[in-house]
């Protein structure tokens, strides 16, 4: 096994005990994307210098006894966190020169912990997508591929943490979730996706799509690693007045707990009519493993899930053509001049901005207009407590929730691009966490028909992630996921 | 008496409503931690937070809050536990995030009101609709260069308290005497220094103008007043043009307008039509705020002593008439110096020589008491010097004069100048011969009647005792020697 195939934890485990240094473990990665980066794009900047020399920087600290839990191992940072230094562009052309002179809490702490960071993923712009195509610097391609030999997405907005993960360019990555952005490129790349609970990890510094949903989490390769890349990001931030003032539990133990005497909610509002077969068969797949674990398996109901999507549409537009104001071309990033103020905001915002980003700031907009306000914003915040109050009331009777991550698997670059309502559905089983701010984690669980990843949904209580990475665990060993994705092998495993 | 507007075809009653918008004096901006002097050199005073760079977020200043609830309590408002911050949508250059983060909806306090004393003498209370808190923008500056404008981001984010008044008021001299009074209480609570020119304090003032009886007209608004006198004459002027309107026929039409202080007149800034559409949503940045209730409680206990209740407590403790006490009450520093000069000493004395002789030296060497060279100390050494009858009232006078002249204390100039009182019956007595053998003539017009000379003998006296001898004394000497 070459060195970029390792899990994080193994990675961990081999720097300990000296069978290769971070020097290494990081030179691979980066040769990796060297050779991998051509055909998959999944960094809209590589920091390959500063990553060689914090490798060596942690070599020696090693050498002097530091054991901080992430010493050494290299991670892929979504360009949508703030890194000091380091220009940080949202996958926007708004932001394209954009340098931060602060560092977000998030990587902040990772870098606390010692962790070194190879580039900056791509992602769709402000995170706006389910595929990765609307970033302004291109899409990227996911590593996995199809038999008709079309290049698919890797699933969006987090799109190129997820590919650099699977085709082994870091060992995990930062991701940030407002609609299911870590958990469908999870799902669509075969890794572990956790968006945590609304809170659980600072929003400081991490560019905002809509506040209120916004949530970082970690991409990795297997349940236990994405617990311990959680335990360096998550904790109270005085920063973030949104930020859970609460003790930061062991994630990474949580993982094999296991799931004797657990009751595991199976919601009967997410069996669609149309539902891929394959994918309902997996669902009862992991039914079956939690089952055989110990689990008991309850049908619940949660029946305002179905104004999920469209609640989701409203709130997040809103707050995001809000958010996005201040890229104004006045005080940083992309100026376009113009004769007059206004001019200068319309050519800056016009030449800055893609179609993605215009269509959902037009949306806000409209929907926090006068006259429009009660119809729209006002509605969806009531539906949006009505499905919170479905969770709540579900949860008096099970521990988690199981359910897909998404309706199909990745689907071919280019598709889905004509209509905006059919890219959005790729959303339908992930926004309801979201709306709730409860966490959410996906977990690969098998292949389809073309050979394709496909990953559950674990849903649990507001910070209750270790019953999540508990019942996770489970499906892990059930599942036994350990392919590889096409593209980058050559062959599938 | 009622104030109206005289139109040529008959009496126009005037209405008006203030929102107050006062700067909160804190060490700290409403949302981030970047100080908030005045006069620092531009953009000096900005955090990432107050010029909006990409994923900074707003934190709630704590002390902005306690001004805010102070202010409230101050104002015998209602203190709302559960508050919100919402954002006000707009783009402007000096607007750095796009939006103001404002309280719409659910202010932090509520109803209140506010007791102004007018002319006559009579008083009248004005409702306080409610205050909310809100951050200032920056400042956008173009007279700098002729094709550029610059940004100073130093006010971006200062913490206001807007506070809207009922439409209580009938005239320019009660909008004047709320906005008076508004200033005196806030400078008490130490909540906001006060200070119009400096932009500390600013007012829009909503008028409208009907007949008397009637229901409420179209009211317009005139925006960032920023004077007492030019809000008087904003809401006069601005009268005068509605009834105009009116009586030509006309419709006021509801707007925002400037007052223009140069030409006495407003003139139009946007109509309705043209009003920003805000956008206001609950801010998700942050969480609702909530106060808890033994903290307001605290805050309650441990606010000073207002204008009204010390007004109060002169007069019925002091003895001192509703006109001195309202006087010496108007200025939170009047208020305490003269505390400190009456503590051990006679109200009236202290009270009647503050508000006349000092007031008029300060008046006249153009001073107020925060730079007055004569101290409460000083100024008590001279009531006491008085009192032990070291120096009659008017050798007072002259020593008070020197005192602000050269900042000396009063003994010193009595000793130095040797303006000690003269005592002596026995000096007092020959200073009375004297007098009465210089003018024959007067002293036979007053032994054949003429009463009325006894004054000119006791000037005399006095003027050739320079002053210095105890008035009841000559006045006993002067009797005696007529007799």
């Amino acid at each position: 096994m070459t060195l970029t195939d390792l899990t994080l934890a193994a990675a961990r485990d081999g720097l300990r005990r000296g069978a290769f240094t971070s020097a290494e473990l990081t030179g691979a990665h980066l040769a990796q994307i060297t050779a991998q980066e051509p055909a998959l794009h999944a960094f809209i900047t590589v920091t390959a210098e500063a990553a060689a020399e914090q490798a060596r920087a942690a070599d020696a600290a090693r050498a002097g006894g530091d054991d901080r839990p992430l010493l050494g191992l290299p991670l892929a940072i979504k360009d949508l966190f703030c890194t000091a230094g380091v220009r940080t562009t949202a996958g926007s052309r708004i932001l394209e020169p954009f340098v931060p002179p602060y560092e977000s809490t998030v990587t902040a702490q990772l870098l606390r912990d010692g962790a070194v960071f190879v580039g900056k993923a791509n992602l769709d712009e402000f995170a706006m997508g389910s595929s990765t195509m609307t970033s302004a610097y291109g899409p990227t391609t996911n590593p996995w591929g199809r038999a008709d030999g079309r290049a698919l997405v890797p699933g969006g907005s987090s799109g190129g943490s997820a590919a650099a993960v699977a085709a082994g360019m870091a060992l995990g990555a930062t991701a940030t979730d407002t609609g299911g952005s870590i958990r469908q490129p999870a799902s669509f790349c075969g890794l572990v996706g956790m968006k945590p609970t609304y809170g659980r990890c600072s929003r400081y510094g991490i560019v905002a799509f809509a506040s209120s949903l916004d949530q970082a989490g970690p991409l990795a390769r297997t349940v236990e690693d994405a617990a311990i890349l959680m335990a360096s990001m998550s904790g109270f931030d005085p920063r973030d007045s949104t930020s859970a003032d609460r003790p930061v539990p062991d994630f990474a133990a949580a993982c094999a707990r296991g799931v004797a005497g657990l009751r595991i909610g199976v919601p009967r509002e997410y069996r669609s009519d149309g539902m891929d077969a394959g994918i309902e068969a997996l669902w009862h797949q992991g039914l079956n493993w939690l089952r055989d674990a110990g689990a008991t398996i309850v049908d619940v109901s949660l029946p305002h899930t179905k104004y999920g999507l469209a609640t989701y549409y409203i709130v997040a537009p809103a707050e995001a053509s809000s958010n996005l104001a201040r890229y104004d071309g006045v005080r940083y990033g992309l100026r376009v001049p113009g004769a007059d103020l206004t001019e200068l905001y319309e050519q800056t915002r016009a030449q800055g901005f893609g179609a993605e980003v215009k269509r959902r700031i037009m949306i806000g907009t409209y929907v926090l207009s006068a006259g429009y306000y009660d119809a729209y914003y006002l509605r969806a915040q009531k539906i949006r407590a009505l499905i919170l109050k479905d969770f709540t009331d579900a949860f008096a009777q099970v521990d988690a929730l199981l359910t897909p991550t998404t309706p199909s698997a990745a689907f071919a670059q280019g598709d889905k691009m004509d209509d905006p309502v059919t890219m959005y559905l790729n959303d339908i089983f992930t926004v309801p966490a979201n709306l709730a701010g409860i966490p959410a984690l996906s977990v690969p669980a098998g292949l389809d028909a073309a050979g394709l990843p496909l990953g559950l949904q674990v849903i649990g209580r507001p910070f209750d992630e270790e019953t999540v990475f508990a019942v996770g665990g489970v499906l892990e060993r059930g599942a036994q996921f350990d392919t590889r994705p096409s593209r980058v092998m050559g062959t599938r495993r | 008496m009622t104030y109206v507007v005289q139109g040529s075809q008959g009496a126009w009653e005037i209405v008006v409503g203030l929102e107050v918008h006062a700067q909160v004096v804190s060490q700290s901006k409403l949302f981030s931690g970047a100080a908030t002097a005045y006069g620092a050199e531009p953009n000096s005073q900005v955090s990432f937070v107050d010029a909006a760079f990409p994923g900074m977020l707003p934190v709630i200043n704590q002390e902005c809050v306690a001004q805010a609830v102070r202010t409230g309590l101050g104002l015998g408002a209602h203190i709302n536990l559960v508050s919100r911050f919402d954002r006000k949508n707009y783009f402007y250059a000096d607007l750095p995030a796009g939006y103001q983060i404002s309280q719409f909806e659910h202010p932090v306090v509520g109803g209140g009101s506010v007791e102004v004393e007018l002319a006559d003498g009579s008083t009248k209370r004005i409702g306080v609709t409610r205050l909310h808190l809100e951050q200032d923008a920056g400042k956008s500056l173009h007279d700098q260069d002729p094709a550029r404008s610059f940004i100073d981001l130093n006010r971006s984010g200062v913490a206001l308290m807007e506070i809207v008044s009922e439409p209580d008021m009938r005239s320019p001299e009660e909008a004047g005497a709320y906005l008076r009074k508004m200033r005196t209480i806030l400078r008490y609570l130490g909540t906001c220094d006060g200070n119009m020119e400096e932009g500390s304090m600013r007012a829009d003032v909503n008028v409208s103008v009907r007949r008397p009886g009637e229901p409420f007209r179209t009211r317009c608004e005139v925006k960032n007043v920023n004077s007492v006198r030019f809000v008087m004459q904003a809401i006069e002027a601005e009268a005068v043009r509605q009834v105009q309107v009116w009586e030509a026929g006309g419709t006021v039409m509801q707007e925002t307008r400037l007052f223009d202080p140069a030409r006495g007149e407003t003139r139009s800034l946007r109509s309705k039509e043209d009003a920003h559409d805000y956008r206001y949503f609950p801010d998700p940045d942050l969480l609702p705020l909530v106060l808890d209730e033994a903290w307001v409680e605290q805050l309650r206990l441990n606010l000073p002593e207002l204008p009204d209740a010390k007004r109060a407590r002169f007069v019925t403790q002091h003895g001192l008439t509703p006109y001195d006490a309202a006087v010496l009450v108007a200025d939170k520093e009047t208020a305490a110096f003269y505390e400190t000069v009456v503590d051990g000493r006679d109200t009236k004395m202290v009270a009647n020589w503050m508000t006349g002789d000092f007031f008029a030296a300060l008046n006249r060497t153009g001073r107020s008491i925060a730079d007055s060279p004569v101290g409460a100390a000083a100024l008590g050494e001279l009531m006491d010097l008085l009192t032990d009858q070291t120096i009659n009232g008017r050798i007072a006078k002259e020593v008070l004069e020197a005192m602000v002249e050269t900042g000396e204390a009063p003994g010193a100039i009595v000793q130095a100048r040797g303006l000690r009182q003269v005592t002596d019956t026995g000096a007092i007595d020959g200073a009375v011969q004297a007098v009465l053998a210089a003018n024959p003539d007067k002293l036979a017009e007053y032994r054949s009647g003429k009463d009325k000379l006894f004054g000119f003998f006791v000037g005399q006296v006095m003027k050739a005792m320079a002053g210095r001898g105890n008035p009841a004394l000559v006045n006993e000497a002067i009797k005696k020697a007529l007799s």
